[in-house]
């Protein structure tokens, strides 16, 4: 795509470095609502990538597309590939995938309300067949979360919001994967709590080698835990970089976060002059 | 004891026993409600299918005999003469079973995401089908079925409670069939075996975490597919025993069908997704019939006050209990 500004000369040089790559993919939901037009990607190994992007962009339509969870909301890859360690993905179901250590954790966590907290993260590991493994997991998991240790009997849907954000990865993390596809984990957390979820999906990215592709709105917070990230508007990429790159661009620090030459401005007059100056 | 308690308590002890009934096929609904959110329709013509391919089996009963002999102008009937119960009730739930995955296949299969009143609407077609299907199998006439369970009044507790009645009076012992007795026993093992399986199974857990979230459960892994098909094999299960019961006792007739109605008013009292809502909502309709069938009706001097009160009662209910009693409280966050 020609248009798309890539501002980092260093792109990534290593091809066979990347576990993920999403080759133009065009997504279509009930057969005529075009969402995704031509959505290309590399995730790299081991690594943490963002997508960014407001309302309505498309990252949680790629995060599906990905996870194929699409087929179950009615919507469709039209076009394009998604390979996965060299294998196409794009046609299997769910249960494939997390078998073959691919998974979401869906944005509002969708937690099992009337399952225990453990019974949820349980759950988890309905993939895997050897019951000592999973319950090794099942401290690792309450390690990484001790809070969760607290209220493993507590049915899940009277915890906290932070508390079920934790029972989604970790659940997501009882299936032992490669590749955790991360849908707004800050969603409707404080800010407090995100950055302490943000902390322990790095530690998890770090300790596990847990390949992370992860969805934000919250653009700040994104750009200082990935390596790499990029921008999605209106169903295309629009800009990729290293986040160090991103955080320095001028129009990410304009449109995303709110900052520009004379410090921060209020969201009333960045909408203002977005609407002249466009990328595309 | 007075003669007027002893007929108290028999009435009671008759609509607890008819109640147990009532309870396996509400049970049949609920299990299928809680895991794909369906209103199963069909699942009283399941309980009719179940028991025409019992008799069926039992007296060797070429399927489609009448079809395939006005085709080919043949004249099959039987295969054999009988086959020994044991044998017929696993051929008949290898039958539900298949069932259940033809259903999955052809029907659930396509609607996955759709409203739930598609869905409903679609097991309303499944009914009809399902009903045009057993006639066509197995012809439309009135069967006997009989698995060996004992019926009829209960000797011993006759014998047992004639006693209690003050000298002289008129009193003959309690009433109560021996099948209700047994179909109570059976519904204990059925609602204790399913409560273990999924209170502490990995695919129990599963089935639970697929009724409270859909995509979640996706999302990890669990295949819907094969949890639908588990849960229509076992709903499947559950209606061939309500319809070996009530087939034993009022024959195997398509009216059989109808028991669907019965259950509507207990899953109104007793929640639509709780198990054990389910048992008590059935007992609490078969007493409640019982008692005004005697008492409010034999007051009134309103006949076939039976027919109709359960449903009096599941009114009440929605006006006010909606839940039921038993019913999931909507978890809210605050």
């Amino acid at each position: 795509m020609a248009d798309i500004k890539a501002i980092n000369n260093n792109k990534k040089s290593d091809e066979n470095d990347d576990i993920l790559i999403v080759n133009n993919i065009e997504v279509v939901y009930s057969h005529v609502i075009l969402v995704l037009k031509g959505v290309s990607l590399n995730v790299r190994k081991g690594g943490i990538t963002a997508l960014l992007g407001g309302n309505g962009a498309g990252k949680s339509t790629t995060l599906k597309a990905i996870s194929t969870l699409l087929a179950s909301e009615r919507g469709q890859v039209t076009k394009g590939s998604v390979k996965f360690k060299d294998e196409y993905i794009h046609e299997l179901d769910p249960s494939q995938l997390v078998k073959k250590g691919v998974i979401q954790v869906m944005e509002g966590r969708h937690c099992f309300e009337h399952l225990t907290v453990e019974e949820n993260l349980l759950t988890g590991a309905y993939t895997r067949s050897n019951a000592k493994e999973v319950k090794l997991d099942l401290e690792r998991v309450y390690n990484y979360f001790p809070r969760l240790r607290d209220r493993r009997t507590s049915q899940a849907g009277y915890t906290s919001g932070g508390e079920q954000q934790m029972i989604a990865i970790g659940r997501a993390l009882m299936a032992k994967p490669t590749m955790i596809l991360l849908d707004e984990p800050s969603m409707g957390l404080a800010p407090q709590l995100v950055k302490q979820i943000f902390e322990i999906v790095k530690e998890i990215n770090k300790k596990e080698g847990v390949t992370i592709l992860l969805a934000e709105q919250n653009t700040n917070i994104a750009l200082q835990y990935a390596e790499y990230a990029y921008i999605l508007e209106n169903g295309r990429v629009v800009m990729e970089g290293s986040a160090e790159s991103m955080r320095d661009n001028e129009d990410v620090k304009e449109f995303y976060l709110g900052i520009s030459g004379e410090g921060r401005q209020s969201f009333k007059d960045v909408k203002q002059y977005r609407r002249r100056k466009r990328w595309l | 004891m007075s003669v007027d308690l002893l007929n108290f308590i028999e009435t009671v002890l008759n609509g607890l026993m008819s109640g147990v009934m009532y309870s396996l096929v509400a049970l049949g609904f609920v299990l299928i409600f809680k895991a794909s959110g369906v209103f199963n329709f069909a699942q009283g013509v399941f309980a009719l299918f179940a028991a025409l391919t019992l008799v069926g089996y039992q007296t060797g009963q070429v399927p489609f005999a009448h079809l395939i002999n006005e085709l080919f102008g043949t004249n099959y009937h039987h295969w054999y003469a009988s086959m020994p119960n044991f044998l017929a009730i696993i051929l008949t739930m290898i039958t539900m079973i298949a069932l259940a995955w033809v259903i999955e296949r052809l029907v659930l299969k396509h609607l996955i995401n759709q409203e739930p009143i598609i869905l409903f609407m679609a097991t309303i077609g499944l009914a009809f089908v399902l009903e045009g299907v057993g006639d066509l199998m197995w012809g439309s006439n009135v069967k006997v079925l009989d698995v060996g369970i004992p019926s009829g009044g209960s000797e011993w507790l006759e014998q047992a409670t004639i006693g209690l009645a003050p000298e002289g009076s008129d009193y003959y012992g309690m009433y109560v069939d021996v099948l209700n007795v047994w179909a109570s026993v059976i519904a204990v093992v059925l609602v204790v075996s399913l409560a273990l399986f999924s209170q502490y199974t990995k695919t129990g857990r599963a089935l639970r975490a697929v009724a409270d979230d859909h995509q979640a459960a996706l999302s990890v892994g669990i295949s819907l597919r094969t949890i639908w098909v588990l849960v229509w094999a076992i709903s499947g299960f559950i209606a061939m025993v309500a319809g070996i019961m009530w087939g034993t006792e009022s024959g195997v007739q398509f009216s059989l069908s109808l028991i669907a109605l019965k259950a509507l008013p207990v899953l109104i009292l007793g929640g639509f997704t709780s198990i054990p809502g389910a048992i008590i909502g059935g007992l609490m309709i078969g007493v409640g019939e019982k008692l005004a069938e005697i008492y409010i009706g034999g007051f009134f001097q309103i006949g076939a006050l039976e027919n109709w009160f359960a449903y009096v009662m599941a009114l009440v209910f929605l006006l006010f209990r909606p839940q039921g009693l038993f019913g999931e409280k909507i978890i809210e966050r605050v």
